[in-house]
């Protein structure tokens, strides 16, 4: 077998590794923060897919501008669904939560079908990132470089401000003990507001990323959240390092299963969540209560 | 402390008022197959009892499944072998099916029983994914074609299936057969055992329950029943395709027993009834059938949670 074929499914499998991050990463946080289960992530991700080519489509905006406003518009839309519906469910038992975010997901992917069709719109590459590096080994175009080095900046600059900054010990604070956290006088349900919308904004980054790669579709998402949760469920659900590590790692390992055993792919994810949870139930970096 | 809402605290209902209200069920099932298209009701019938045996699970224990579509879907596919390539009767084709539904209903459970909740229904989910990526790469499922024109064959060597009324029938006999056990089950100590692991947990635990066993156990029954359903589906329809293994297929056996009713024995019943009559009548309307369904999904969670049946039985103060 050739390394071209090699290098380039390993770049596939970054790529795809990177989404699978961002999503995890938002998922994570969401999870962490709020209970829920956001079956949504998926949709989000193609809402800002959509966003940037909506925005190209309809306002002549390009995609350096997208890239910071399709992001902030899946947030938006993220905290005003959490504002009016998804709060509601805290009091109850989770699974209504899970359930919401599921009727979400059919209905916001239900009227994409609807006024758009399933047919893929193409998003093209931004004209500074076109052509391509010759390695030698392998040609790299120069957009898939920069769609692994932004995805993995981001998710580490959320690991950082989550982990090392006050904001982020706010938010840490209020994942332990809401209660507790509100008698400092911090206004929580702000920050659940706050952390529900940065967490689909991070779908929505992964969204933008991908719309010059893959083509742009009300279905984009429907299946990656299925990917997701079985990510999530590798890398232990509350772990934010987890998930991004686990993204990274299982896209890439999807990419090299697509060179050494192609009939795997689809599922080489789905196996490595069984092996783990038969040897380690709490996943790779959870902690177990 | 999160408010459980699915605990059915109603005391036992009168058995007079029951009686009554099975024998005109049983009535209701036996004739109306003289007013309505017996083909299209023979298939509601089929997603009934997928609803009725998927709230077994959620029901009971507690336990929402995200993965039921896997035993539906599994089950149609092997039932539909059954009887296009191997020619075998309705009765044996339909066990076979059953059979493999129950058998990856307990290696499903195996792998995830142990977990709580939210973890479940997740990891339900992505191992149901699984079957369905298979479903596009085993040599006998035909890929995206599926299983088409499946000969429905005799039903006890004797009687046509493909006499509609006689389909009719057959697919009526599974279904009471079916929601007749799922009855027994919820009613008997195994069941009242299952009731008492949602209520308590922790208690049965120091009780001595192995609560592990009681959910797997009751996981298996319903992905069984669950297959059983599909079976008959296919027999039916004569069709199995990645469309009954699909996610989708999964929330829609969810949204057939939160509208009728999780607590209920009833509502998934009822719940069947009203999703196939929207997917039948939607199906010309234009009207993209996902964003209906996404709509009632979030009404009902907002401001129905007792579901149709539920609610009724609310008001009449049971």
């Amino acid at each position: 077998m050739s390394t071209q074929v090699l290098f380039g499914q390993l770049l596939v499998g970054l790529i795809n590794g990177s989404f699978y991050a961002l999503l995890a990463l938002g998922f994570a946080i969401i999870f962490g923060l709020l209970g829920i289960i956001n079956v949504a992530q998926g949709t989000f991700y193609m809402i800002g897919a959509f966003g940037g080519w909506m925005l190209l489509n309809y306002a002549g905006i390009g995609y350096w501008p997208a890239l910071i406003l399709a992001p902030l518009i899946a947030g938006v839309i993220g905290m005003a669904l959490e504002k009016t519906l998804i709060s509601r469910m805290y009091k109850l038992d989770h699974i209504y939560g899970l359930l919401l975010t599921y009727g979400l997901m059919m209905f916001i992917m239900g009227a994409f079908i609807w006024f758009y069709a399933t047919a893929p719109r193409p998003y093209p590459v931004p004209p500074e990132l076109g052509g391509g590096y010759n390695l030698g080994f392998m040609f790299l175009p120069k957009y898939r470089a920069w769609v692994v080095v932004v995805s993995v900046v981001f998710c580490f600059a959320t690991w950082f401000v989550i982990e090392k900054t006050s904001v982020g010990r706010n938010l840490r604070a209020a994942t332990e003990n809401p209660m507790l956290t509100r008698a400092f006088g911090i206004n929580v349900p702000a920050l659940l507001t706050f952390g529900f919308g940065v967490g689909v904004a991070l779908a929505g980054l992964a969204g933008v990323l991908a719309g010059p790669i893959k083509n742009v579709t009300p279905l984009m998402g429907g299946e990656l959240v299925i990917v997701v949760f079985a990510i999530v469920v590798v890398g232990g659900m509350q772990s934010i390092l987890g998930a991004i590590i686990t993204g990274l790692s299982l896209g890439v390992l999807e990419g090299l299963t697509k060179v050494f055993y192609a009939r795997g792919s689809d599922m080489v994810i789905f196996v490595v969540m069984v092996i783990v949870l038969l040897v380690k139930p709490a996943g790779l970096f959870g902690k177990e209560k | 402390m999160t408010q459980q809402v699915m605990i059915d605290t109603r005391p036992a209902p009168s058995r007079a008022a029951d009686r009554t209200l099975y024998l005109l069920g049983l009535a209701a099932l036996l004739a109306a197959p003289f007013f309505v298209y017996p083909l299209f009701l023979a298939k509601v019938l089929c997603y009934c009892l997928f609803a009725c045996a998927f709230n077994l699970l959620l029901g009971s224990v507690g336990l929402l499944s995200f993965g039921h579509a896997a035993f539906f879907g599994g089950a149609a596919y092997v039932t539909g072998h059954a009887l296009k390539e191997w020619g075998l009767p309705f009765e044996f084709a339909a066990i076979l099916g059953t059979a493999a539904a129950t058998f990856l209903g307990f290696v499903f459970g195996y792998v995830s029983i142990r977990r709580q909740g939210l973890y479940f229904a997740m990891i339900t989910l992505a191992l149901a994914q699984m079957i369905y990526f298979l479903a596009f790469q085993l040599p006998f499922t035909h890929a995206e074609d599926g299983l088409t024109a499946i000969p429905r064959g005799k039903v006890l060597g004797l009687f046509d299936l493909n006499n509609l009324y006689v389909l009719y029938y057959t697919a009526a006999a599974v279904f009471l057969i079916g929601y007749v056990l799922i009855m027994r089950i919820t009613h008997s100590t195994f069941g009242q055992i299952l009731k008492a692991i949602r209520e308590n947990q922790p208690r049965m635990i120091s009780l001595g329950y192995r609560v592990n066993n009681y959910k797997l156990v009751a996981f298996v029954l319903s992905a069984g029943l669950a297959g059983l359903a599909g079976a008959t589906k296919t027999m039916v329809v004569q069709l199995a395709s990645t469309v009954d293994v699909h996610w989708a297929t999964s929330g829609d056996v969810i949204l057939m027993a939160l509208l009728g009713g999780v607590g209920t024995l009833f509502g998934p019943v009822v719940g069947g009834v009203i999703v196939e009559m929207l997917q039948f009548y939607l199906a010309d309307s234009g009207l993209p059938i996902q964003m209906v369904i996404g709509a009632i999904f979030v009404v009902c969670i907002l401001v129905f949670r007792r579901g149709i049946v539920g609610e009724i039985q609310r008001l009449l103060g049971r």
